[in-house]
């Protein structure tokens, strides 16, 4: 079957074979190859994307059940003008990216947090990016971007 | 494979009229983790994510696809506690009440306070609906009495149970856990007291014995503690996997109710 996506803004179709997954035809069919597949279980957030403004795994998303929703991935992040977000503009001053394999989903984790929490606490980002790990264990820089952006934002 | 995106519940319940034993598809948060790994191969899937029916959620009805992102609002407190303990970010804004008793997994987080609540499972099909208690749903491990015709509409969690409420687990990490015990304890001011378990058994359970010797001690003593917890270590039917042994389970199924009433006496 063929599904009709809104992926970063941008109308895309897509043929489904069977029950894959979105983060298949994201990487696959659409050629987004910034959200990366590594468990397939949900277990390391490393596929993390907006569906239809919430952040889930898209590994757990099935691509068949996707027609007509909205898709934002890392590649969407970025400014019209093709700056990098804020988030990413932070991690990158913090060092927080080791191997880099898991930075496209904390970036989505971290722009959904402040999204909706724009001062979250040490405990709230601890809790926001619990779904995402870091095989590096790099996580002691990644906290401190985030705590950089949250207080940094204008109150 | 052949998917139905159904846009309300009267075409979801039409289509597993014609399609019975098709595979009912909420947030995927179980599903496609056998999918990826293909342990399952679905011939007919029926996703619900749109039908709006299935977002009620009124008192104490709640809708089966309502995600543990939004009961983390809750008004009970424990159920409230259930889900903000589930999975993570991502595993919450996705996974749903309703898949959560459809999977009947025997560690599933939200089982134990709906058996400590006796809650009611609501099901529908195209011809009639019915409401069953979950001691009647659950028969084994990742077994229901739902026909293939049926889809689970609500949880109905009656208006009366003890305010005094907590709910806990164990497991290895505080995020994307699966339990190896995980507990719920409602307590009445009166002192009724009420004890679900899960993933200490095939399906969940209460520990009745516990409750019953609990339930008589309005200021419980140390000896009263100490033999509630081996009441509920003896009640329950664990297995050793993967996860767990039987005697740790049993041992921490005792200490983790324990602590748990204490907080509510």
């Amino acid at each position: 079957m063929i599904v009709s996506v809104t992926v970063n803004g941008e109308q895309r179709s897509a043929s489904v074979f069977g029950s894959e997954s979105l983060l298949v035809v994201l990487r696959d069919e659409l050629r987004l190859a910034g959200s990366k597949n590594a468990c397939e279980e949900g277990e390391c957030g490393s596929c993390s994307v907006l569906l239809d403004g919430r952040l889930v795994c898209s590994c757990l998303v099935m691509a068949a059940d996707t027609d007509g929703s909205t898709v934002t991935t890392v590649e969407g992040v970025a400014g019209a003008d093709g700056s990098i977000h804020r988030v990413q503009q932070a991690l990158l001053e913090a060092g927080a990216t080791q191997c880099g394999f898991c930075t496209p989903g904390f970036v989505m984790a971290i722009v959904d947090l402040l999204e909706g929490e724009p001062h979250p606490g040490t405990a709230d980002i601890g809790e926001a990016l619990a779904g995402n790990i870091c095989r590096c264990t790099g996580y002691g820089s990644i906290v401190r971007a985030v705590r950089r952006l949250a207080d940094s934002s204008e109150r | 494979m052949d998917a139905y995106l159904a846009p309300g519940l009267d075409e979801a319940l039409g289509f597993l009229e014609e399609w019975p034993g098709a595979t009912p598809l909420a947030g995927g948060t179980d599903l496609m983790v056998d999918v990826n790994a293909g342990r399952v191969r679905p011939d007919r899937v029926l996703s619900l994510r749109r039908v709006p029916e299935l977002q009620d959620w009124e008192d104490g009805r709640i809708g089966a696809g309502v995600t543990w992102r939004r009961l983390q609002d809750a008004g009970h407190s424990a159920l409230a506690q259930a889900a903000r303990t589930i999975g993570s970010p991502q595993i919450r804004n996705a996974g749903t009440i309703g898949g959560n008793v459809g999977t009947a997994s025997p560690a599933g987080d939200g089982l134990a306070f709906l058996a400590a609540a006796d809650a009611l499972i609501e099901l529908a099909s195209a011809n009639d609906g019915r409401r069953v208690p979950w001691d009647e749903f659950f028969v084994g491990v990742k077994e229901t009495t739902r026909r293939p015709d049926e889809l689970i509409t609500a949880l109905v969690v009656p208006d009366d149970i003890p305010g005094r409420q907590a709910f806990g687990k164990v497991g290895i990490r505080s995020a994307m856990v699966i339990s190896i015990v995980v507990c719920c304890v409602l307590r009445d001011n009166d002192g009724a007291t009420r004890v679900a378990l899960g993933s200490v058994a095939p399906t969940p359970m209460r520990a009745r014995d516990a409750e019953r010797m609990i339930s008589e001690e309005r200021r419980p003593s140390a000896a009263a503690l100490d033999e509630f917890a081996r009441l509920v270590a003896e009640e329950v039917r664990p297995i050793t996997d993967h996860r767990s042994t039987a005697g740790y389970r049993r041992h921490a199924a005792g200490v983790l109710a324990r602590r748990l009433l204490e907080r509510v006496l």
